[in-house]
């Protein structure tokens, strides 16, 4: 299938003009509609090598924007604007207020690795759009995606006792997302859940969200762990300029 | 070097956190579906979480790690050679790790320096092979091997057969893979189908067997997951489906949830039933379904299996 992957007309470069009269000929109305240029003005050379400094977009370079990565993209198929090849355009050429008109959505890549299966140029697409939407967020143009939140979640336990255990983990994702953990639709779901399950099971389930399950003597490898992760935010902080963006921030307030 | 039929009969386990959660069902299916076919799963011991898809998005190398932790328990305190994960994402990160301990030189430094510091032996590439529970079945009994044990044959049962994302994608991590027909294929896989086929089921032809159901996103973004899940419901009942056969707990219940969801909020009402590979054979082999945990499911499948004579 053919993909029409953007158009090329935005609707904000669309001018009509009810009353325009030009050197004499009148160029009111639909029938003569003009189009903007767009400019682009803004080029931030540093995008491409701060985003392959983000874990998952080391190989960025390596793009020859054949576009099987959005071709095959399940999210694209849902919402055309989703665009891998084209933001991995952008940030290459150091396009940012391209890049920041999709801003809200590059994080709704859902890992499906169709890209990086289809991929000619082992770039690791989905790798792009994890790097990328933490460049975004790290850079303030985004605030935290719920999914960074469960991430976040998710890894704290496992960094802290070896292992999760979903309730836990799914409780402690609407409390710092500020949602209720009784969804309507969760409520159902639970529901089903009780009409079959032994009471053997559910204690058991109970019981694990109270005590989370653990790794025996893990405390070494979280010990590990998380210095390996203190070094790697450092070195992030680092690649990003993230201090002297703090610092530049304070001093013009 | 001895061939995979008796390799696989003793496996090292890893179950990985989904199955002692929500995916309870396909632990007790699992363990019940080995011993019915005189198979022996010894789990490894004190493992951890592989680190799933959310730890990879904090730091690929971490969860790297958290893997070869997980397989260097098996090879150097189990002397285990082969480990079986039932699990989509244990067993694709348990693949992921193996990859990229064999080709790239940092993740082998960052993992040695953690393992050091963790105080265990250091996993080297090659020390363990990873397989699937559908390697496991396929490889130590195979179709001939489940014909002779039927016990009740799931004759006249319609199914699509959902592989997900993990078990296929992206296929340099399964070098196995795409080896001619007695193989794996990445983009038709087909060793779920030949299972269950050969326990009497009739497959249908569904074209969604590796959709993604937008797991990933599944509390963080529903709406998504939603659409996802609903089209491969819709998909496999259009092709004649009345059970949805899957090999990945958190596929498994994210169709179930979402099953639920697209009722709810798309108005979108489907009856497939969704049930574990291992469930289905488990029955077929004779099991009864509580032996299978299929109480365990979020759907009700009970009548089901009854009407078709599995119960
Ligand atoms: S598939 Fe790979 S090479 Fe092609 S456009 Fe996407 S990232 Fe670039
Ligand atoms: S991994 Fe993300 S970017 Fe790649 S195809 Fe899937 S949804 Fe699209
Ligand atoms: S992938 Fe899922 S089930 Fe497997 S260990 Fe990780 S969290 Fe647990
Ligand atoms: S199908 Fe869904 S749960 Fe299964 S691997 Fe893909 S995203 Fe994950």
């Amino acid at each position: 299938m053919p993909i029409h992957e953007k158009s090329l007309i935005r609707p904000e470069n669309l001018e009509v003009h009810e009353h325009l009269e030009i050197e004499g000929v009148d160029v009111s109305g639909h029938w003569s509609t003009f189009i903007g240029s767009r400019v682009v003005a803004d080029y931030n050379e540093a995008m491409e090598e701060e985003i392959a400094a983000l874990p998952g977009g080391e190989y960025i370079h390596r793009c020859w924007q054949c576009g099987s990565c959005t071709n095959s993209c399940t999210v694209n198929a849902l919402n055309p604007d989703f665009n891998p090849r084209y933001w991995i355009y952008l940030i290459r050429m150091g396009m940012e207020s391209e890049l920041l008109r999709d801003k809200d959505i590059i994080w709704q890549c859902v890992s499906c690795h169709k890209c990086t299966h289809v991929c000619p140029r082992d770039v690791v697409p989905e790798g792009v759009m994890k790097a990328t939407s933490h460049w975004l967020e790290l850079k303030g143009h985004t605030p935290k995606s719920h999914s960074m939140i469960f991430d976040e979640v998710f890894s704290e336990q496992v960094f802290e006792t070896g292992k999760i255990e979903d309730g836990r983990v799914i409780k402690r994702f609407f409390k710092r997302t500020g949602q209720a953990l009784a969804q309507p639709w969760m409520v159902d779901m639970v529901k089903g859940m009780l009409r079959n399950l032994p009471l053997g099971l559910l204690t058991r389930m109970g019981l694990a969200t109270l005590v989370a399950p653990r790794t025996k003597d893990w405390g070494d490898a979280r010990a590990a762990i998380e210095e390996y992760v203190a070094e790697r935010e450092e070195h992030n902080r680092k690649a990003l300029g993230l201090d002297e963006l703090i610092q530049s921030a304070r001093t013009e307030i | 070097m001895p061939d995979k039929k008796t390799k696989y009969k003793e496996v090292a386990y890893y179950p990985g956190c989904a199955l002692e959660g929500t995916g309870h069902a396909y632990n007790r299916s699992t363990k019940a579906l080995g011993k019915a076919l005189g198979l022996k799963l010894k789990e490894v011991e004190n493992w951890n979480c592989c680190g799933a898809m959310e730890v990879k998005n904090i730091d690929p190398k971490l969860q790297t790690y958290l893997s070869s932790r997980v397989m260097s328990i098996a090879a150097n305190k189990m002397k285990m050679d082969v480990v079986m994960a039932p699990c989509n994402g244990c067993y694709h990160n348990l693949k992921r790790a193996e990859y990229d301990l064999e080709k790239d030189e940092q993740s082998r430094e960052v993992v040695d320096r953690l393992s050091q510091k963790a105080g265990h032996e250091t996993y080297q590439a090659g020390q363990v092979e990873t397989i699937h529970a559908l390697d496991w079945i396929k490889d130590s009994i195979g179709e001939e091997g489940l014909k002779e044990r039927v016990k009740n044959s799931l004759d006249g049962i319609k199914i699509a057969n959902y592989y997900g994302c993990m078990y296929t994608r992206p296929r340099h991590i399964f070098p196995e893979k795409d080896k001619g027909p007695a193989s794996e294929s990445t983009s038709k896989p087909h060793f779920m189908d030949d299972l269950l086929e050969a326990a009497g089921a009739e497959n249908v032809d569904f074209p969604l067997k590796t959709a993604c159901c937008g797991g990933a996103h599944t509390l963080s973004d529903s709406d998504t997951s939603t659409k996802l899940v609903a089209n491969i419901l819709m998909a496999a009942e259009a092709a004649g489906a009345e059970v949805i056969a899957t090999e990945c707990p958190t596929c498994h219940s994210g169709l179930e949830m979402h099953q639920i969801r697209a009722a709810k909020t798309l108005g979108i009402k489907t009856s497939v039933k969704i049930i574990y590979f291992t469930q289905l054979l488990g029955m077929a082999m004779g099991l009864k379904p509580k032996a299978v945990g299929l109480h365990e499911n979020v759907s009700d499948s009970f009548a089901f299996v009854k009407q078709k004579g599995l119960a």
